[in-house]
């Protein structure tokens, strides 16, 4: 399987996009966030991103991503794992996609009603004498539209290497007398890991630079770093400074990659240590 | 494997059905004329009605197309690829427009329709002689408030009013760096084109014992929310409380004593336009009386156009809220270009403002 | 083991009464007569009826729809040659830097890829419109496939190739016959979700399109300014409809015996 010309042949399309798609925008980002407003060249936005502001807007966004990451997980899991015990469970499995072909915005409209001050929540707490909430513009409402969007693609991968395990592996577990919660945490879990990275990279990464609901759902009491940066491209036109701030958003992408980066070898190479 | 080679034969033959689906809608609608013009407009800002006029009256298609900010739209102006013959900027991006050389000059000989604006819009200094733009809409920034849901008897003549203490939570503000900073600025007295750093650095101190009254800063989701009666109070542009008025009548709007800004929407002719002919032809014809009323009539913006006046509901166009009087305006400024550095330190500051606000 | 299952059917349709309950609200105001998405007034088609006579709503929903599948056709097909050549690389770190550049468009908000392709594709000279559309909704849908896909692959267990090569199979037997088969459940996903990626975007397909080609979210994105009309409800719920009895369809059409997400092994 070494032999390099074939593998070349094979790669050519994937190796075109990633010069043309990835690394070519990355060279323009880098080139513009070393010019300042005036298209001088300096490090002038590289400085402004270390004062408080962009500091703090790092770490609310890392605290937010966690936040949508964790709750998503947490739901994710038990229902990609309820979903492979169904009975039709791939018919189930696109019925949890479908809903993610009906446009972004839309539901996001929707659920602007949905949490409304007259929308139906606010009725149904109100035929059991709850006063009026205000739902929309709150971390609680930011952070469930967040998980509701991410979650297809949490459960999707873990719902693929759940369907793939082999169930004697549980049997093998509850024989030897192990319970529920252990046959979980050191049999099912562990198995399912790739799958989890795999939903987790799909879901972080994406939320530190989620826009557009930071202002329909959480009235821009949420920012992120997305939001940060299209301010700077489409209101402020300061294209240095926004492409300083996505350089850092790279630069975090790579050092959650790295951090949850594979540490089994290639299988398909030597599988062996597998 | 099999399956997947079927599902790919599947979605080659849907699409190829749909491109032919496409292709005859495409005939049926005799969208392949040679002369057409392309319109970049921002959304819902035209009575399509009379596009279709337009083109019945002179043979030359319109391709429609909208854009939700004056950036987003210079950017895609600036880099070409795409033809659009006019387009309809605030005057603040005229300004920059002409700066960066992306106008082409209107041929005034070809817009005799220009004498029915109002003198007041023409020659303004954004655009002297308006060489390069004519005046579409206009309109004032302000605030839109809910009677029935205040409990003191706010009236907003002064921008003072947005601090009271019972609007703990009920103050929406719209999404823009200006109009926010502009609150803080005309409250204080300065100017909204003001570059004094210690100003906005005032300003947005001031700005931010606002934060427990804010409830949103949010985009134009402020007219929906507005109408159903969510939130008391909102810093809106005219033409946003004009739609909000048109459905729940409860809501008023004030222009605060202070000052606030006034700003103009004007037709130009980007230099990526493939058809100059027929854009002077487009922008006559939007200028003409009668079109002109009824797309403000459709729109609810405050028309420049004089003779349009006269042919609107007295009732519309004597109401001193959306049509003030030049004594009124002039209270009111109208943004300047303040450079990439200061409108940088408003958005900055901006930013700061509502991370605060959290 | 009775209580688990009654809890994961309970807790199963709280997910999806969740997932659904949005679409359904569309669904629901799409009948009012009232004009907005608030005070439900009385019941009317009006808003179906106006779907059907606004050919140039149809001609955006039909750009939409060629675009998503031919963007997800194409990024599939991309992500699985990329996903199976990250695999490929021997060395660990090689492996984590081919991976971090994959997700480069994963992380980069909408803005600036929008922004960048439309320098690129100015810099190269590509009319804007349906090309450039397409080749960016490609572009940014590689990744997600990519990272579907590798787990799957990181799952395969070696001896499988092992296996397939001691009984002489040629290379393109093993991609073909044992590869593909086992990742598959990877590619559908990946595929759904470019689906997906694709019928979201707008703010990338605003920066690249132009002359006159636009696509549904493009549209219904700049109608938030004057508030979305119900016909666009009345056109999702359609879709909605539509999509739900195609999925069916095919489902209990094709899988009687089998099904088409069919967790692979070697057929």
């Amino acid at each position: 399987m070494q032999s390099s010309s074939k593998r070349t042949y094979y790669l050519i399309p994937y190796l075109a996009w990633m010069l043309l798609f990835v690394i070519a925008p990355i060279i323009l980002v880098v080139y513009f966030s070393l010019f300042d407003l005036h298209g001088n060249f300096s490090f002038v936005n590289y400085q402004n991103f270390f004062t408080s502001v962009y500091l703090k807007l790092t770490l609310s966004s890392f605290w937010y991503a966690l936040l949508i990451t964790g709750f998503t997980l947490l739901i994710a899991y038990p229902t990609a794992y309820w979903l492979t015990k169904t009975k039709h469970k791939h018919l189930w499995l696109l019925l949890i996609i479908i809903p993610s072909w009906i446009n972004l915005l839309l539901k996001t409209y929707a659920f602007i009603g949905i949490f409304g001050v007259f929308g139906p929540i606010n009725a149904f707490l109100g035929m059991f004498g709850i006063d009026q909430q205000q739902i929309l513009y709150t971390d609680f409402s930011f952070i469930f539209v967040s998980v509701y969007i991410f979650i297809p693609f949490m459960i999707l991968p873990i719902f693929n290497s759940l369907d793939k395990m082999n169930p004697t592996l549980i049997d093998a577990s509850r024989d030897l007398g192990a319970s529920t919660w252990t046959t979980f945490t050191k049999v099912i879990f562990p198995l399912t890991i790739n799958g989890v990275k795999s939903g987790i990279q799909a879901v972080f990464i994406p939320s530190l630079s989620l826009f557009m609901i930071t202002r329909l759902i959480a009235g821009n009491k949420v920012i992120t770093l997305g939001t940060a940066i299209e301010q700077q491209f489409l209101v402020t036109q300061n294209w240095g400074m926004g492409s300083t701030i996505a350089v850092f958003l790279i630069l975090f992408m790579v050092i959650i990659m790295m951090l949850t980066g594979q540490k089994d070898k290639g299988v398909l190479l030597n599988g062996q240590n597998k | 494997m099999k399956d997947i080679v079927r599902a790919t034969i599947a979605i080659v033959v849907i699409c190829a059905l749909l491109f032919y689906a496409n292709f005859q809608l495409n005939e049926t609608t005799g969208r392949a004329g040679n002369d057409t013009i392309s319109v970049y407009n921002w959304g819902e800002y035209i009575d399509p009605e009379l596009i279709a006029e337009f083109e019945e009256e002179t043979g030359i298609t319109v391709v429609y197309e909208t854009f939700d900010s004056n950036e987003a739209m210079m950017t895609k102006i600036e880099q070409g690829g795409t033809s659009y013959d006019v387009a309809i900027p605030s005057e603040y991006a005229i300004e920059k427009m002409k700066e960066n050389k992306l106008l082409i000059p209107i041929d005034h000989s070809k817009i005799p329709n220009l004498q029915n604006i109002d003198p007041y819009f023409l020659d303004l200094p954004f655009d002297p002689g308006n060489e390069y733009s004519i005046p579409y809409f206009w309109g004032t920034v302000g605030i839109a408030f809910n009677p029935a849901l205040l409990e003191d008897n706010l009236t907003f003549e002064s921008w003072e009013d947005l601090w009271d203490a019972s609007l703990n939570q009920e103050v929406i503000l719209v999404d823009g760096a200006r109009e926010v900073m502009g609150v803080g600025l005309n409250t204080l007295g300065y100017s909204l084109n003001t570059n004094d750093e210690a100003q906005l650095y005032e300003a947005t101190e001031k700005l931010k014992t606002l934060s427990p009254n804010i409830k949103a800063i949010i985009g134009d989701e402020i007219v929906e929310t507005m109408r159903r009666g969510e939130a008391a109070v909102a810093l809106v542009w005219s033409g946003q409380a004009a739609d909000i008025m048109y459905v729940n009548e409860d809501i008023d709007f004030a222009v605060p004593i202070e000052g606030s800004n006034l700003w103009f929407d004007n037709m130009i002719i980007p230099k990526t336009a493939a058809n100059v002919e027929g854009a002077h032809k487009f922008i006559n014809f939007m200028l003409d009386p009668e079109i002109a009323a009824r797309n403000a009539d459709y729109v609810g913006y405050s028309t420049p156009n004089e003779k349009a006046i006269e042919l609107m509901d007295p009732e519309v166009t004597g109401d001193e809220r959306f049509y003030p009087t030049e004594e009124m305006r002039e209270r009111l400024e109208v943004y300047q270009n303040l450079g990439v550095e200061t409108l940088g330190l408003y958005n900055e500051l901006f930013l700061e403002f509502k991370m605060d606000a959290q | 083991m009775d209580r688990t299952s009654k809890f994961s059917k309970v807790y199963l349709a709280l997910v999806f009464i969740i997932l659904y309950a949005p679409i359904f609200y569309l669904i629901f105001y799409s009948f009012n007569s009232g004009g907005t998405m608030s005070s439900f007034e009385s019941f009317t088609w009006e808003h179906y009826a106006a779907v059907f006579s606004d050919t140039r709503l149809i001609m955006i929903l039909i750009n939409t729809i060629i675009i998503a599948l031919l963007s997800a056709l194409l990024s599939t097909v991309i992500g699985v040659i990329g996903a199976i050549g990250i695999m490929y690389l021997s060395t660990r770190k090689s492996r984590s830097t081919l991976l971090s550049l994959n997700n480069v468009l994963v992380v980069s908000p909408d803005v600036i890829i929008g922004a960048s392709f439309l320098i690129l594709f100015t810099m190269v000279g590509v009319k804007l419109g349906f090309a450039s559309v397409l080749i960016s909704h490609i572009a940014f849908s590689v990744p997600i496939v990519v990272i579907m896909v590798l787990p799957k692959l990181q799952e395969m267990s070696s001896t499988l190739i092992d296996a397939a090569l001691d009984l002489g199979a040629s290379k393109r037997d093993i991609l073909t016959r044992v590869i593909i088969p086992y990742i598959k459940p990877g590619i559908f996903a990946g595929f759904f979700l470019a689906l997906t990626y694709s019928l979201d975007d707008f703010a990338v397909t605003f920066f690249v399109t132009g002359n006159g080609f636009t696509t549904l979210s493009v549209e219904i994105y700049s109608m938030a300014r004057a508030g979305i009309t119900l016909t666009i409800n009345a056109l999702s719920g359609l879709i909605f409809i539509v999509t739900l009895l195609l999925v069916l369809g095919y489902y209990f059409v094709t899988n009687r015996p089998k099904n088409p997400l069919r967790s692979g092994g070697p057929k």
